[in-house]
């Protein structure tokens, strides 16, 4: 019962929020879950909400794993992506023609460049013990100049029909095609974490990481793998921002998306000083902020101040969600049931009855 | 009469989420006496004296202070009204140096003074012969000048009342003695003092009164010359206490002539440990002992590559092997129950499941996770084997009380089926009851063919459960006890002249 | 035993003094590094001064961050605040109503008022410092480009005059190309720099507030057992951030002059990366104030020294990034050291009666 409770709280404010969200919407206008389909492929608001939120949800994915484990987050997620998604680009421009094996090959190289990105942090924060923030800051402050000594400064641009197809739609297939992409990495990620300790470990790490070692865990070697994950989680978003841009744009691709990575993992219940954590939480709260920001446009918000409201409902939200509130509401929970005459409702004592149990039991009971 | 009383609460009630900590508790102090708050881990001691200090806000009753019904909503008021408190957990500020720990939080200056604070303290440093220095940076300190210095800003703040939880855990005898003096001078002032512990002699040595809680209930309250020891027990535990003389502990005759289940040759580690050499048999219980800081705790962490090795020789079942990393100690199985349960041991924001089964879903394998039913049935069952108190397997691990959140860590080992188990102080903090329960267990362990390093710092425990005792002096080991020469004496002996050191007077 | 004691009496600095040691002795190399490879400009007061005299917003807002960091939280919204602050009183002194007492009223009062909510969110609601903030910088860079979104330049003559204001000290100046002797200029902005971090650094090493604000970020759970107020402590530690970025945003426009989108972008990480730099603790609880404006001078040194030796602008910014990284690394593997050193002396036999009883 407890685990309900406390995993039911966790996902209870932003699945709420998204449901105030479109029921807002839906005010606003009630074909809000009008679907149409335009060459094949369907758009309309869900539809686009999913599209645009691909990246975000990924990156969140991966930032959830690394402040888990590390305790901080990671500030150059968003560099990583221009990054790879420059060695992506570079690799298919230079292999000459663009095929489906071509652009196989650059994303690959793109993986591995965001694993060395990952490797790069992550050997900073576990070998070295430097707080994540500002080891990623290295990153952070490089990265785009990277990526401009990559891209050559020119912007190229992807005029390959198979990218399009990627960063778009497939012709045939009424879904398009990023939203498939997050689906399939959604499910990749749900198969790691069933078919490994990896949640255990890096909670347990996360939360002490002197009893981790203790316990035989690794921390250097399941930080640095968190950082992994999260290069691999910025080289795929970074590939799937720079096929739907169609153009390799070193200044302003996934600019600032790091902060709204790190919103998604708040406002999906988690702690940013690590320890327990929900995958699915952060991907709701990715989900939260690309229907925040469509709804702010739909609202007619004018585009100068979309951020002054974005930050009124992420300090709303945050309130709500805040401690003290939760337990002021508590209070009150309580105090109505007082007054309902139902005061014997708070627990009692954990093991009240223990006394009844003899001691001796211990030794009849016990197995080695 | 009335007015004797510096202190009065009234049926203190106080809930947890999930947990009632205090029911209808009662509680008066006297000037000038010190009252010995018992009960076992759990009943409710800590949680009293947090009530009585503001760190928790009561839910129900009422306190006096000197008459007046107060309401301390933060231990900056109660400190300001003169109470000092010593928490059971040393709470001072590891970054900040030792002076400003003495004095910070205290005095309403708008600036600070550091030429004062630092001779005040240096003089309060001397005065209670702490080995540190007011400039010096508190994490730099040990364990037990850290309490010392905790007790000494508590003195002197000049208080009418004055809380000590569990003042003397880290405390050798002689700082303990040199406590009792200082308490006592309190006393002749007119402080009063509640005085918590876990140590039944030291209660008796310097208490007038005694309140027992149980479970968060008040039990009573008792003149101290007028309860004996024994009823003093079985109030604390609801029943009457088991004779700890039934506890056999198990001589190692028959097994005296088999192959050794560890030995190391020289080891060293990085802790500073002088290289030492060290074999156990199957079955058979040995201990490390000597005073606070010889190297105990040192020396098990060591074999168990909790610090890193530099150097020596391992072998297990008369095998080689290395172990670099706790993982390839685990592997061997070697099970270590860390001296800090909170800072090594567990792991606080998990599920008291989580908890249990870590340790040999570590040794299964990354790629093989337990199945949410097969860990909820090694929960289960240890649960109920060990008789660990808990709503349920996933209850967070740190709303249960200290002794059974040590029987989880126990629960964690014993579930590797393990042949080679290390406990670093598993009962400092815990109750009566729950020690002798890890007592019993450790001797069945024995029986049952796996071998076990007891270290505690209760000398007549470490006698009573093993057969072999290895003294330690300055980070070495100076002598070795066995069958009829295991006595305290002799343990005493050993460390006092065990050394070519002789000790300065 | 004898050697043992002689090593426990060495008196061991504090963390924070240790760090603060290093950020000035990195600062003190990377400038004679100028020196030796740039002599000409490095060895000029002038070249000094601009440090300050270009940079004072970046300085404050760097103490402003050392600040929080010391109290446990962290602030990523200043650079914004500091933005909005610019843009305000770009707008309030061009309205033909404006004066400069108002201005920098206003520029207080906005900073304030940021330091208030989030002080508030962070201190007495338990939220987490980075998101709040977080929220803060997109609060301040929305309602900025909701007042204006193009660039302003103030042409008000009373704040021309200020913004040209010099300090002229002529006993210190520099010789030209043209063998013209010219006097050292120092702005205003360097004055508030250098009169704000003398105040600071006093008020984080002498007064109640400031001790109780390191105890707060070295353990806020043993503060409280302490008998510190620890919600107040951290809310105005906020409060005095929030100022302090106000601050800044009016030094900014007395510097530049204009109010514009991109004033101070990119500085709530600078003046992180600053303070860490500076021997400041992200993990709260230790850092030398007096380490933070090194912290910010040794990047912006490192800037004048790439920037003098011609490089192109993207590997500017990668040998940015390189230095920051050897700095961090050398702070941890002081620390980390350090920490062994410890472990190895302990405390063995220090319970022997006597054996310390000076």
């Amino acid at each position: 019962m407890a685990r309900m409770k406390s995993r039911g709280s966790q996902l209870f404010l932003p699945l709420s929020v998204l449901a105030i969200l479109i029921v807002i919407n839906l005010i606003k206008g009630a074909d809000y879950f009008s679907i149409s389909i335009i060459n094949g492929a369907l758009y309309g608001n869900i539809p686009n909400i999913l599209y645009g939120a691909s990246e975000l949800v990924i990156l969140s994915i991966g930032m959830t794993l690394v402040t888990s484990s590390a305790g901080s987050q990671d500030l150059s997620v968003g560099v990583a992506a221009t990054i790879t998604s420059a060695v992506f680009v570079w690799v298919l421009v230079s292999a000459g023609g663009i095929t489906w094996w071509t652009i196989l090959a650059a994303f690959l190289v793109s993986c591995v460049a965001g694993i060395v990105i990952g490797s790069f942090n992550g050997a900073l924060v576990a070998t070295l013990n430097v707080q994540p923030i500002v080891a990623t800051l290295i990153v952070f402050t490089v990265g785009r100049s990277i990526a401009f000594l990559i891209d050559g400064k020119l912007s190229p641009i992807l005029s390959s029909n198979l990218t399009y197809q990627i960063g778009n739609a497939i012709p045939g297939v009424p879904v398009r095609t990023p939203i498939i992409l997050t689906v399939i990495f959604i499910v990749l990620a749900a198969v790691l974490l069933k078919t490994t300790n990896l949640k255990l470990y890096s909670q347990a790490v996360g939360i002490n990481q002197k009893a981790a070692r203790l316990n035989g865990i690794n921390p250097v070697r399941i930080k640095l793998l968190a950082f992994m994950i999260m290069g691999v989680c910025a080289a795929v978003a970074g590939f799937i921002a720079v096929t739907k841009a169609g153009r390799h744009d070193s200044y302003n691709l996934l600019r600032n998306i790091e902060m709204d990575a790190i919103l998604a993992v708040a406002i999906g219940g988690n702690s940013l000083y690590g320890g327990k954590f929900s995958i699915t939480g952060s991907i709701i709260g990715a989900y939260t902020i690309e229907v925040l920001d469509l709804t702010l446009l739909r609202l007619d918000v004018p585009t100068q101040a979309i951020n002054a409201f974005k930050a009124v409902f992420i300090i709303i939200l945050m309130v709500i969600a805040s401690p003290a509130v939760r337990e002021f509401a508590g209070n009150g929970t309580n105090w109505v049931r007082a007054r309902l005459g139902r005061a014997d409702q708070i627990p009692t004592a954990i093991g009240e009855d223990a006394s009844v149990v003899p001691k001796s039991d211990i030794s009849a009971k016990k197995e080695v | 009469m009335q007015t004797q009383n510096v202190l009065e609460m009234q049926g203190i009630c106080k809930s947890f989420p999930g947990v009632r900590a205090l029911h209808n508790v009662n509680f008066t102090l006297k000037r000038g006496e010190v009252h010995g708050l018992m009960g076992e881990n759990g009943a409710g001691k800590s949680t009293l004296i947090k009530v009585m200090t503001g760190v928790y806000e009561k839910d129900a009753g009422e306190i006096k202070v000197e008459g007046k019904t107060i309401h301390f909503r933060s231990p900056e008021d109660a400190q300001d009204f003169g109470v000092g408190t010593v928490y059971q957990e040393i709470t001072l500020c590891p970054n900040l140096t030792v002076a400003e720990n003495m004095f910070i939080g205290r005095g309403r200056h708008a600036f600070v003074n550091w030429k004062r604070m630092k001779d005040d303290t240096t003089r309060l440093l001397s005065s209670l012969g702490i080995p540190a220095r007011p400039t010096q940076q508190l994490s730099s300190c040990s364990l037990a000048v850290q309490q010392m210095i905790a007790i000494a800003r508590a003195i002197d703040m000049d208080c009418r009342i004055l809380i000590l939880d569990e003042p003397t855990s880290s405390l050798d005898e002689d700082e303990v003695q040199k406590l009792f003096s200082l308490i006592r001078e309190l006393k002749s002032r007119g402080v009063g003092i509640v005085f918590v512990t876990h140590f039944l002699d030291q209660v008796y040595e310097i208490s007038d009164r005694i309140t027992v809680l149980r479970n968060g209930e008040f039990i009573g309250q008792y003149d101290a010359s007028s309860l004996t020891q024994f009823e003093l027990v079985s109030k604390m535990m609801g029943k009457a206490l088991e004779d700890v003389s039934q506890i056999k502990k198990h001589e190692p005759s028959a097994h005296d002539s088999s192959e050794p289940v560890f030995e190391a040759k020289g080891l060293s580690s990085a802790a500073g440990v002088k290289p030492f050499d060290f074999t156990i048999r199957k079955g058979e219980v040995n201990g490390f002992t000597g005073l606070l800081g010889s190297g105990r705790s040192e020396s098990v962490r060591a074999i168990f590559a909790a610090d890193r090795v530099t150097g020596g020789d391992v072998k297990m079942n008369g095998k080689k092997v290395k172990i670099g990393e706790p993982i390839h100690a685990m592997k061997l199985g070697i099970g270590y129950l860390p001296e800090d349960r909170k800072g090594d041991g567990i792991i606080a924001g998990l599920s008291v499941r989580d908890n249990i089964v870590l340790a040999f879903q570590v040794l299964k394998g990354f790629f093989k996770p337990f199945s949410r039913k097969q860990a909820e049935g090694f929960a289960d069952e240890y649960i109920k084997s060990l008789n660990i108190k808990t709503p349920s397997t996933d209850t967070p691990i740190t709303s249960l009380s200290g002794g059974n959140q040590q029987k989880v860590i126990l629960a964690r080992w014993l579930l590797t089926h393990l042949r080679y188990l290390i406990l670093d102080e598993p009962t400092r903090g815990i109750d009566v009851g729950t020690k002798v329960e890890i007592q019993k267990l450790v001797l069945r362990l024995a029986e049952d063919g796996v071998s076990v390093t007891f270290i505690s710092s209760e000398i007549e425990e470490a006698l009573r459960t093993c057969s072999r005792l290895i003294v330690m002096k300055d980070r070495a080991i100076v002598g070795e006890l066995i069958g009829e020469n295991l006595t305290e004496s002799n343990i005493m002996h050993v460390i006092a002249g065990g050394s070519e050191q002789t000790w300065p007077e | 035993m004898e050697s043992m004691n002689t090593i426990k009496r060495r008196e061991r600095v504090t963390d924070s003094n240790l760090l603060f040691a290093i950020a000035a002795a990195i600062f003190v190399l990377m400038y004679g590094f100028g020196i030796l490879t740039h002599g000409h400009d490095f060895l000029q007061a002038q070249t000094f001064f601009d440090l300050f005299n270009l940079n004072a917003a970046l300085i404050i807002l760097t103490l402003a961050e050392s600040i929080v960091m010391i109290g446990g939280s962290i602030d990523i919204s200043i650079g914004q605040v500091t933005a909005l602050v610019t843009m305000s009183c770009a707008v309030f002194l061009q309205s033909g109503e404006g004066s400069i007492g108002g201005a920098i009223l206003l520029a207080l009062g906005i900073g304030i008022a940021f330091g208030l909510l989030q002080g508030f969110l962070v201190a007495y609601l338990k939220i987490q410092p980075f998101i709040i903030t977080l929220a803060g910088m997109f609060l301040a860079s929305g309602l900025m480009t909701t007042i204006h979104e193009d660039p302003i330049n103030v042409t008000m003559p009373d704040f021309v005059h200020l913004t040209n204001f010099q300090i002229v000290i002529p006993w210190l100046g520099t010789i030209n190309r043209n063998r013209r002797f010219i006097p050292l200029e120092i702005m205003p902005g360097t004055i508030v720099v250098l009169v704000l971090a003398v105040v600071l650094v006093i008020l984080m090493n002498w007064s109640r507030f400031g001790r109780n604000l390191y105890a707060v970020g070295g353990n806020n759970e043993s503060a409280l057992m302490l008998g510190i107020n620890v919600k107040r402590t951290r809310f105005y530690s906020h409060v005095l951030c929030g100022l302090l970025a106000g601050i800044a945003g009016f030094v900014f426009i007395m510097t530049t002059g204009a109010g514009n989108v991109g004033n101070a972008s990119g500085f709530e990480i600078k003046a992180i990366a600053g303070s860490i730099i500076g021997g400041t603790l992200l993990s709260g609880g230790v850092g030398n104030l007096v380490g933070s404006p090194f912290g910010a001078l040794t990047l912006l040194t490192i800037n004048e020294l790439i920037r003098a030796a011609g490089i192109n602008s993207d590997f500017q910014s990668i040998a940015n990034g390189m230095l920051l990284c050897i700095f961090i690394v050398l702070q941890n593997v002081v620390l980390r050291l350090r920490g062994t050193e410890s472990l190895k002396l302990g405390l063995p036999g220090w319970l022997l009666p006597a054996s310390r009883s000076r």
